[in-house]
């Protein structure tokens, strides 16, 4: 196992237990609090009704780009999206057809409406229907809309492209020295080079993974910082998004390995036939299990923080008190400075064990 | 788990695996790739000027110590030079001496065998001369000695006796 690892988990654990320890902390404070105040006014519920509504609907992608809504006028601030669907045919059209979800929209004959963020086919009323378990039992056309993932994912990439760029640019202008944000840039490239590709896969064979794990490290870094930003995106967060990353590594990992790495999966050398019997579908197993941690832990630590912070940002209004909401907002403060760390780190980890499982793809037989 | 497929949608994965796909090979070409390949070109100049430097710096150590070698044997050749130049002097002043010691020498002897047979000569001339002078004056006492016959009888009478008592 590589050494860097161990403390990295522990890291991420010890950081995990401060998280813990201080949602303990408010939740007993917000409990005792809330208790004594529950007599006094009834609207409190609704709020909180309202916030955990607000949350959901953040971590969850949407069809337009809203960046805040007055809920007494109704009225919602942002812009609408293309919305490309393929029922039967490609059907493209605005997402402000929807109204939000209010109204449904009517495409070449076909009727659509959106409910919880996805779109269903109904009928020209509109009428969803219901199983048991109050899911809905309408038709769901292939859904391939610009949502407000897609669209920040774009942004993102084209952000990266003139980042890097001009990095790549300023190598020949000024006779291999960057410039500019090149400065601040090729430390973490190098970094990435150094401190990730070259450790775990090893000087011979790091340079053609380099490209992968470059973009996966910026790529994600700065989706989780802009997840940070009052513009309420929340793409690394979203099981989608991770499940498409671990997939490229699960591919590039099993693509590319070499004799050695399914020798030690199917027919594990230097132990008696019975426990290669044995271990062959648990390395089997391990295959998948390896890509499949690597889509949990990130979808579940960014939404983790999402929630976290937007929960003690909701109990600023809950409060209403001299005490619990600057309290409430100091922590918000610093567990967003937490979030921050927490964005780089898991970067940095889903990068750092997609190159260890490259380099244990390309292990050179030692026995 | 339930949650979870629920909340998968199919749409934000395609585009997100079309989106990042097509990121990854544009940056390829248009970025890491000059990135890495700058970077790479930089630290192997900055690793070969180094490795250079060292060399010149080897070098200048190499002729440094050249150079204190070649003065070394300079002064070491100075020295002997020096040494025997000095025993060279010191050997011909001691020839010289030594020969002029032999040739005042030579005209000691020389002098003294002149002065000694110059000496013989002279002596000898004294003696021819004395012997001249004695005979001279030998003569003139004969003559005046035997101008009377009576003499001259007493004379041969007395060498006659002496000849007789031999």
């Amino acid at each position: 196992m590589h050494p860097n690892l161990g403390t990295e988990i522990l890291r991420v654990m010890q950081k995990r237990t401060i998280v813990k320890f201080l949602l303990i902390v408010t939740l007993v404070f917000t409990n005792t609090i809330l208790f004594a105040k529950e007599s006094k006014t009834e609207a409190k519920g609704d709020l909180k009704t309202e916030i955990k509504e607000f949350i959901d609907h953040h971590l969850q992608d949407s069809h337009d780009f809203t960046l805040f809504s007055d809920k007494e006028t109704g009225k919602h601030y942002g812009f609408p999206l293309p919305v490309i669907l393929w029922d039967g045919g490609l059907k493209v059209f605005s997402s402000s057809k929807f109204h939000h979800g209010e109204t449904v929209a009517e495409v070449d004959g076909n009727y659509y409406k959106l409910y919880h963020s996805k779109i269903y086919k109904t009928d020209a009323e509109g009428t969803i229907n219901y199983d048991d378990h109050h899911h809905a039992t309408n038709d769901k056309p292939l859904d391939f809309s610009i949502t407000k993932n897609v669209m920040t994912i774009f942004f993102i990439g084209v952000l990266m492209f003139f980042m890097f760029r001009s990095l790549a640019k300023s190598y020949k202008k000024n006779n291999g020295i960057p410039t500019g944000i090149g400065r601040f840039l090729e430390p973490l490239v190098l970094f990435v080079r150094d401190e990730i590709a070259i450790p775990n896969i090893g000087e011979k064979k790091y340079k053609k993974y380099m490209s992968f794990l470059l973009t996966t490290f910026f790529f994600i870094w700065l989706l989780n910082l802009l997840g940070m930003t009052p513009l309420g995106v929340n793409v690394t967060g979203n099981i989608a998004v991770t499940f498409a990353l671990a997939l490229i590594t699960f591919l590039i990992t099993n693509l590319t390995a070499n004799k050695n790495y399914w020798g030690h999966i199917f027919w594990m050398p230097g132990v008696p036939t019975f426990m290669k019997v044995v271990l062959a579908p648990i390395e089997l197993l391990g295959v998948f299990i390896k890509p499949f941690s690597l889509m949990i832990r990130l979808y579940a630590n960014m939404t983790a923080g999402h929630v976290v912070i937007m929960s003690i940002v909701g109990m600023i209004f809950l409060f209403k008190s001299w005490i619990g909401s600057p309290l409430s907002f100091g922590l918000a403060f610093a567990l967003s400075i937490l979030e921050l760390l927490v964005a780089a780190l898991q970067a940095y980890i889903f990068t750092m064990l997609s190159a260890l499982y490259f380099g244990m793809a390309n292990e050179e037989a030692h026995h | 788990m339930e949650k979870l497929i629920n909340d998968f949608s199919f749409g934000l994965f395609f585009w997100q695996i079309l989106l990042f796909v097509g990121l990854v090979l544009l940056l390829r070409k248009f970025a890491w790739k000059p990135i890495l390949d700058a970077v790479n070109s930089r630290e192997e100049g900055i690793k070969n000027a180094l490795e250079s430097a060292e060399e010149a710096r080897k070098e200048m150590q190499n002729l440094q110590s050249d150079n204190e070698r070649i003065l070394n044997e300079a002064r070491a050749q100075r020295d002997g030079m020096l040494k025997e130049a000095k025993e060279l002097k010191e050997n011909i002043i001691a020839e010289a001496k030594a020969e002029a010691q032999a040739e005042a020498d030579k005209v000691v002897a020389q002098a003294q065998a002149t002065i000694a047979s110059e000496k013989k000569a002279a002596i000898a001339e004294v003696k021819t001369q004395v012997a001249g002078l004695s005979i001279e004056i030998a003569e003139k006492i004969v003559r005046k000695e035997l101008s009377d016959n009576g003499k001259q009888l007493e004379l041969v009478e007395s060498m006659l006796g002496e000849v007789t008592l031999n």
